[in-house]
């Protein structure tokens, strides 16, 4: 039959040589390799203490911002729920009452806002999506747990810590 | 104190033999012949036969028994699979065992009467004593011995290799 | 006979035995600890600084784990199966010299148990005797891959120790003695065995290997062909007795072979170190150089682990039979016509 592409290639196999028939030369040889290992840096990161950076496009847990003076940046608006592929965001909106003018930065705002994270896929959609930059895909990795009702996370883990605090 | 360590041996080492002829599991019966040779291996070194003593450890406990046990491991002998044996082959069994008790009891009857050997050199069994009698006075035997034992050797290869056609 | 020598004796050999035991445990730490940084990782790390109490760690669990004996099992033989195996381990020690002799006042202890005068056949028996623990405990088991396993560790072991036994009488025929402590006061200063007899100890070198079951003759307890091997179906500490006589037989036969081959404890300009540090210090420096030399080959047993594959059964039998046992006897023959000449025949 004709070979169809030019790569490919003919492989003889010879009888050993009585050099290599000898073991030992090749033997010498692997043990200079795994010794020269011995000696190089390893590649471990003892990881609850030290962490690997992430690259700068990681995505990570999900932050709602705040803004310059400490209000909520979030408006409740429902864009980002829209936007998510895998309907993992819900949300209830509430108004704003005057005594609450220094906690929330529109007069509508997210009174309750959950992001159910063994849905989410991370995709960054919600992020593209909000209009007031409230939302960021900028925390760390999502940690394990034991019950899928503590995977939906509320505001009191997902908003981030005022910052004179 | 050598004396009583022998009656001690001597008894340890019949009570085991007869195990090795009671035991109904052939492995059993191995291993207590594994034990009666060490039983004898202790009687070479109570009569100072050093050599002899670890000769008969290495060689009968650590390589013969082992192959003993090697093959009755792979037969896997069972009651089920005992092959029945002929009234023939009984009688001369009988027969055989009576010549045996026969032979011993006049060996018995000759020791009786002979003097018991005294050794001129109770250093005999020592490695270099042993050595250059085996290699001087008894050079001849010796390798009589060995050529004996050589095609022995031949004879099971021999044996085992099929007839070419 | 009498009573403080008796002491004596108890002493060292309790000594040596609590020594032989704390090397086999560190050795199973070590040898993660190797494997970990021939592979560029980091090992066990989290037990104690460096994870150093991580043999204590597992011994625990060991000790912890529920025993069970399988019900069709040989109930008496798979008991005595594992001390077996830690029996024949450790009284390999017995013979081995730990050093020159120490003088307290006017009483010399030799730091050795005892010096028999077959002492290297003595090892040899034991070796040999050793197989008996893998093979009891592997067809007390009642199990086709225990039996197996131990059907290999038999004949693995008897064809290794021919090779073993020859290359060993090339050495005698150097030495002129069977007795270890002999062999090692021949070899004062820098007149290592290895030096005149280096095929004898590559030799003996890769036998040994083959009767500690260390890779690349590990196939007894051969992972993907026999799940565990001949101690598939151990638990507990009648497992962890297997594993650490593994250690110990390690630990024994880098013993003897830093006796027989690598001069034991002597060291070059060991006679200015003992005039100059006297009667106790001297010794004792010796029994250090020793075990400097023992370490070392326990590291080379790790390093070659973890660098060479397993050998493929017929591999092994084919370097046992056909390559190592017509090397010895050549290099037997080499050895006497050397030695005949010399002497002048």
């Amino acid at each position: 039959m004709e070979p169809l592409t030019s790569k490919k290639k003919v492989l003889e196999q010879k009888p050993l040589t009585f050099a290599e028939r000898m073991y030992l030369p090749a033997i010498a040889k692997g043990m200079a390799i795994t010794i020269s290992h011995f000696f190089k840096k390893e590649a471990t990161i003892r990881y609850p203490e030290v962490e690997r950076e992430f690259s700068t496009n990681f995505r990570g847990m999900h932050s709602l911002k705040r803004d310059e003076e400490g209000k909520e940046r979030c408006t409740a608006c429902g864009l980002c729920a829209l936007s998510c592929p895998a309907e993992a965001i819900t949300m209830i909106a509430a108004e704003r009452k005057p005594e609450e003018k220094d906690l929330y930065r529109e007069e509508k705002y997210a009174s309750v806002y959950e992001i159910n994270m063994l849905r989410c896929i991370f995709c960054g959609l919600c992020e593209e999506a909000c209009p007031k930059e409230a939302i960021y895909l900028d925390g760390p990795i999502v940690p394990a747990d034991y019950l899928r009702k503590d995977f939906i996370y509320g505001k009191d883990k997902l908003v981030e810590q005022p910052l004179n605090k | 104190m050598t004396t009583s360590i022998f009656y001690f041996v001597a008894t340890l080492s019949i009570i085991f033999s007869l195990m090795v002829i009671f035991a109904k599991n052939p492995v059993h019966s191995v291993l207590y012949l594994i034990v009666t040779f060490f039983t004898f291996t202790v009687h070479y070194i109570l009569l100072n036969a050093q050599f002899l003593a670890v000769v008969n450890f290495i060689v009968y406990m650590g390589a013969i028994m082992v192959l003993f046990l090697f093959v009755l491991m792979l037969l896997n002998l069972n009651k089920d699979n005992e092959p029945l044996k002929s009234t023939l082959i009984k009688v001369v069994g009988v027969i055989a065992g009576c010549c045996l008790l026969v032979t011993l009891a006049g060996a018995l009857k000759a020791t009786a009467i002979s003097d018991p050997v005294v050794l001129r050199n109770p250093n005999l069994g020592l490695v270099k004593n042993l050595g250059k009698e085996l290699f001087g006075p008894f050079m001849l035997p010796f390798e009589l011995c060995s050529i004996l034992l050589l095609s022995a050797m031949v004879g099971a290869i021999l044996l085992t290799k099929k007839e070419k056609v | 006979m009498d009573i403080a020598f008796v002491i004596e004796k108890f002493v060292l050999v309790a000594i040596i035995f609590g020594i032989s035991l704390v090397i086999a445990m560190y050795s199973t730490y070590a040898e993660r600890k190797v494997a970990a940084f021939l592979q560029d990782r980091l090992g066990p790390d989290r037990a104690g600084p460096f994870g150093i109490l991580q043999p204590l760690a597992d011994g625990l669990k060991m000790f912890m784990k529920e025993e069970i004996i399988p019900t069709n099992a040989s109930k008496w033989l798979f008991m005595i199966g594992p001390g077996l195996a830690m029996l024949t381990a450790c009284i390999g020690t017995a013979v081995i010299p730990w050093g020159s002799a120490i003088t307290i006042g006017d009483r010399v202890i030799p730091l050795q148990v005892t010096d028999i005068n077959v002492g290297i056949l003595y090892i040899f028996g034991v070796v040999s005797l050793g197989v008996y623990g893998v093979m009891i405990g592997g067809w007390a088991s009642n199990n086709k891959y225990s039996l197996l396993s131990a059907i290999r560790a038999a004949s693995q072991n008897i064809s290794y120790e021919i090779a073993m036994g020859l290359s060993i009488i090339a050495l005698l025929l150097v030495t002129g003695s069977m007795s270890l402590k002999e062999i090692v006061e021949g070899q004062h200063g820098w007149h290592w065995n290895v030096l005149y007899q280096p095929v004898g100890f590559i030799l003996f070198m890769v036998c040994a290997f083959a009767e500690t079951n260390r890779a690349p003759f590990d196939l007894p307890e051969c992972e993907t062909e026999l799940i565990g091997g001949y101690h598939t179906e151990y638990s507990s500490m009648k497992l962890g007795f297997y594993l650490f006589a593994e250690y110990i037989n390690m630990f024994v036969s880098a013993a003897v072979m830093a006796t027989l081959y690598f001069g034991g404890y002597n060291y070059p300009g060991m006679d200015w170190v003992l005039a100059n540090t006297g009667a106790v210090i001297g010794p004792l420096i010796g029994v250090g150089v020793f075990f400097i030399k023992i370490f070392a080959f326990i590291f080379f047993f790790m390093w070659v682990r973890w660098t060479i594959p397993r050998f493929r059964y017929d591999q092994l039998m084919h370097l046992g039979w056909k390559v190592l046992i017509p090397l010895a006897i050549a290099n037997i023959v080499v050895t006497s016509v050397v030695i005949a000449v010399i002497e002048g025949f």
